[in-house]
């Protein structure tokens, strides 16, 4: 599903070059759920950025569902976005002017559908992270782990080969995240392929995979038991 | 771009910023208004000095005679130069390459009285040319014409006002009226656009005033027109020849400024369109400056709008918008707040003119407008620079790599 092959990438710091990514080389299959792990600095943020399409490596090949991600412009990009990846911030990144429902329903208006069938399937995805009944609030009517799960919703509404998730627990409480990555499992437990970047140990381990990250270079890439989310769910 | 979610997008947008819809708005409709007030108070003034200086024919010059204030040809100083009818021969057979019409003017203050109502008047006794030089507008009869003069009838044209005064509804035409002693039988009556103490005068032809004032030859004041077409430049030559000649005639020293004056209308008019035009240009600079600032609001406020929305942008870019679909979101919200705003503005503007009216005439301010072209124009160009400095911002937001974006807070 995702292959990244030699993938490095510098940021230019005034006069200074700061190398973050050295060189990376890995697979995620289809299905997988995947914890992308280190200390702040490491990298893990700026890899994803870059599998998500919203910054672009220097150097390094990445192929996503086949397609060689390379050169493209920002039109190009944006419909790939739309129809291939998924997002989920730390920050939830709502709009806040919009409802959940509509909030939902925006990726789909870039997909060019219809009024009518984008909120039928909004509201089906609001349903399944268990927000119908708070389709009609604005985000700053939401808890936290409310608006994670719509923010997962608005990732999910588009089908999308891989959902990229980036500290996606940073800004709730350990209960609340649990909960999260309860919906996270349950997510992948229907094939989908995730990818989730964290430095929490415990979200990590919710996870099947967990590749580690140290100072641009993956230091560990390893296949773990995983821990079911819902042993901390009443 | 123009569908109909599209512009469900940008209503939601603009209803859910009121704020920011109002600031843009605001900026745009005040600019708007503003140009409106001050381009219609502009031509309420110009109005205001057509008003006064355009009544009258303009290609008219004014002859008084004076006293003179120097000896010439064993003539003593301080003689009183007189006019009589001699002189308006004599003109009319040296100028006719200038002369349009010429026409004497004698005023009189007059009681004059029909059966028991009576009223002081100025009466005018002059030539049939003079009705070109005031413009009068006949409204029943006729005018004072050459056999009046010929004959020395006894017949009065009536300002429309002196109908209303000494007649109340009825008809004043074909009724004798007594006019300092004389009857005078009313063969007409006039209207006039330069007010209510145009038309309380009442002409009479001035052989029949020279008749009643001991058959005497004497004119008070000489009107005469020139050919509209010799120009401005010819209208100074004549007047200068004028003056030329009649000094001769007269014997008044040629430098002696007091034995003759001439009120040229031209050179007056000339002047005071100046003196209108330098005001209407002090009013285009003030306009011009309203709608410069308006722009430059109206750019400030898009680029704040854009930085307040980098964040929502990054978002929408992360979600698959093309930059394509942020700028043309972006653009639309702007022209359709800009577009509607400005509308609202020229439309107050209009109506607060509209409603200014005649209310302002003390301040020489009459009947303000503003030419609906240029309203319009004015409009249109706030919308399109309002459209450009939004769009510079736009398309800066659109390039932003959206995990810059994001990473805005």
């Amino acid at each position: 599903m995702i292959e990244i092959k030699d993938l490095h990438k510098s940021y230019q710091m005034g006069s200074n070059s700061l190398h973050v990514l050295k060189g990376l080389n890995f697979k995620v299959s289809e299905g997988e759920l995947v914890a992308i792990m280190g200390s702040s600095g490491s990298g893990k943020s700026t890899l994803l950025n870059i599998l998500g399409m919203l910054d672009v490596a220097d150097d390094g090949e990445y192929i996503l569902d086949g397609v060689t991600i390379k050169n493209m412009n920002e039109t190009k990009a944006a419909q790939y976005r739309n129809k291939f990846l998924g997002f989920i911030f730390q920050s939830f990144n709502l709009i806040n002017y919009k409802t959940a429902l509509e909030n939902v329903a925006l990726p789909l208006y870039y997909q060019g559908m219809g009024r009518k069938a984008r909120q039928e399937k909004a509201l089906k995805y609001l349903e399944q992270v268990g927000l119908k009944e708070w389709s009609h609030h604005l985000p700053n009517e939401l808890s936290g782990g409310q608006k994670q799960r719509v923010a997962i919703a608005r990732a999910m509404v588009t089908e999308p080969k891989v959902l990229l998730a980036d500290e996606l627990t940073g800004a709730l409480d350990s209960k609340t995240s649990y909960e999260v990555m309860d919906l996270l499992q349950t997510i992948n437990d229907l094939g989908n392929t995730i990818l989730v970047v964290t430095h929490e140990e415990d979200i990590a381990h919710m996870c099947k995979r967990i590749v580690h990250l140290r100072d641009g270079i993956i230091v560990k890439d390893e296949k773990i038991k995983q821990v079911r989310a819902s042993e901390y769910v009443q | 771009m123009f569908s109909r979610d599209t512009w469900k997008e940008i209503f939601l947008s603009i209803r859910k910023n009121k704020m920011r819809t109002f600031l843009a708005g605001f900026t745009v409709a005040l600019g708007i208004l503003i140009f409106v007030s001050l381009v219609g108070l502009s031509n309420g003034l110009k109005n205001t000095f057509n008003e006064f200086f355009r009544d009258d024919a303009t290609n008219v010059f004014f002859l008084f005679p004076g006293r003179t204030s120097m000896p010439y040809k064993g003539y003593k100083s301080n003689r009183q130069i007189e006019f009589d009818n001699s002189d308006l021969a004599d003109i009319k057979k040296t100028f006719p390459q200038y002369l349009e019409y010429i026409t004497p003017r004698i005023s009189r203050g007059a009681l004059v009285s029909y059966k028991d109502e009576s009223n002081n008047y100025t009466t005018r006794a002059i030539g049939p040319g003079h009705q070109f030089n005031e413009k009068t507008i006949m409204m029943k009869g006729r005018y004072i014409n050459e056999e009046d003069i010929k004959n020395k009838t006894k017949y009065a044209v009536i300002g429309r006002l002196v109908e209303k005064d000494l007649f109340g509804d009825k008809n004043a035409m074909g009724k004798y009226v007594d006019m300092g002693g004389s009857a005078f039988k009313v063969i007409g009556v006039f209207q006039d656009d330069g007010g209510d103490r145009e038309e309380r005068n009442i002409y009479i032809p001035y052989t029949t005033r020279q008749l009643i004032e001991k058959n005497n030859d004497e004119i008070d004041q000489i009107i005469l027109a020139f050919k509209e077409e010799i120009g401005y430049a010819g209208a100074m030559a004549f007047e200068v020849s004028l003056r030329k000649f009649i000094k001769e005639k007269k014997y008044v020293h040629p430098d002696d400024e007091n034995g003759l004056f001439i009120r040229n209308v031209a050179d007056q008019l000339q002047q005071n369109n100046q003196f209108a035009n330098v005001i209407a240009m002090v009013f285009s600079v003030f306009a011009l400056g309203t709608i410069i600032a308006g722009i430059i609001g109206i750019s400030n406020i898009m680029v704040f709008v854009v930085k307040e929305r980098t964040k929502e942008l990054g978002i929408r870019k992360a979600l698959g918008a093309t930059p394509r679909s942020v700028i043309g979101t972006i653009l639309l919200e702007s022209v359709f707040i800009t577009t509607i705003s400005g509308y609202v503005g020229m439309l107050l503007g209009v109506f607060l003119l509209r409603s200014i009216g005649d209310k302002l005439e003390d301040y020489f301010i009459m009947n303000p407008y503003i030419d609906t072209g240029l309203a319009i124009f004015a409009t249109i160009l706030l919308i399109v620079f309002g459209a450009l400095a939004g769009y510079v911002p736009a398309r800066r937001a659109a390039r932003i790599k959206p995990i810059v974006a994001l990473q805005d807070n």
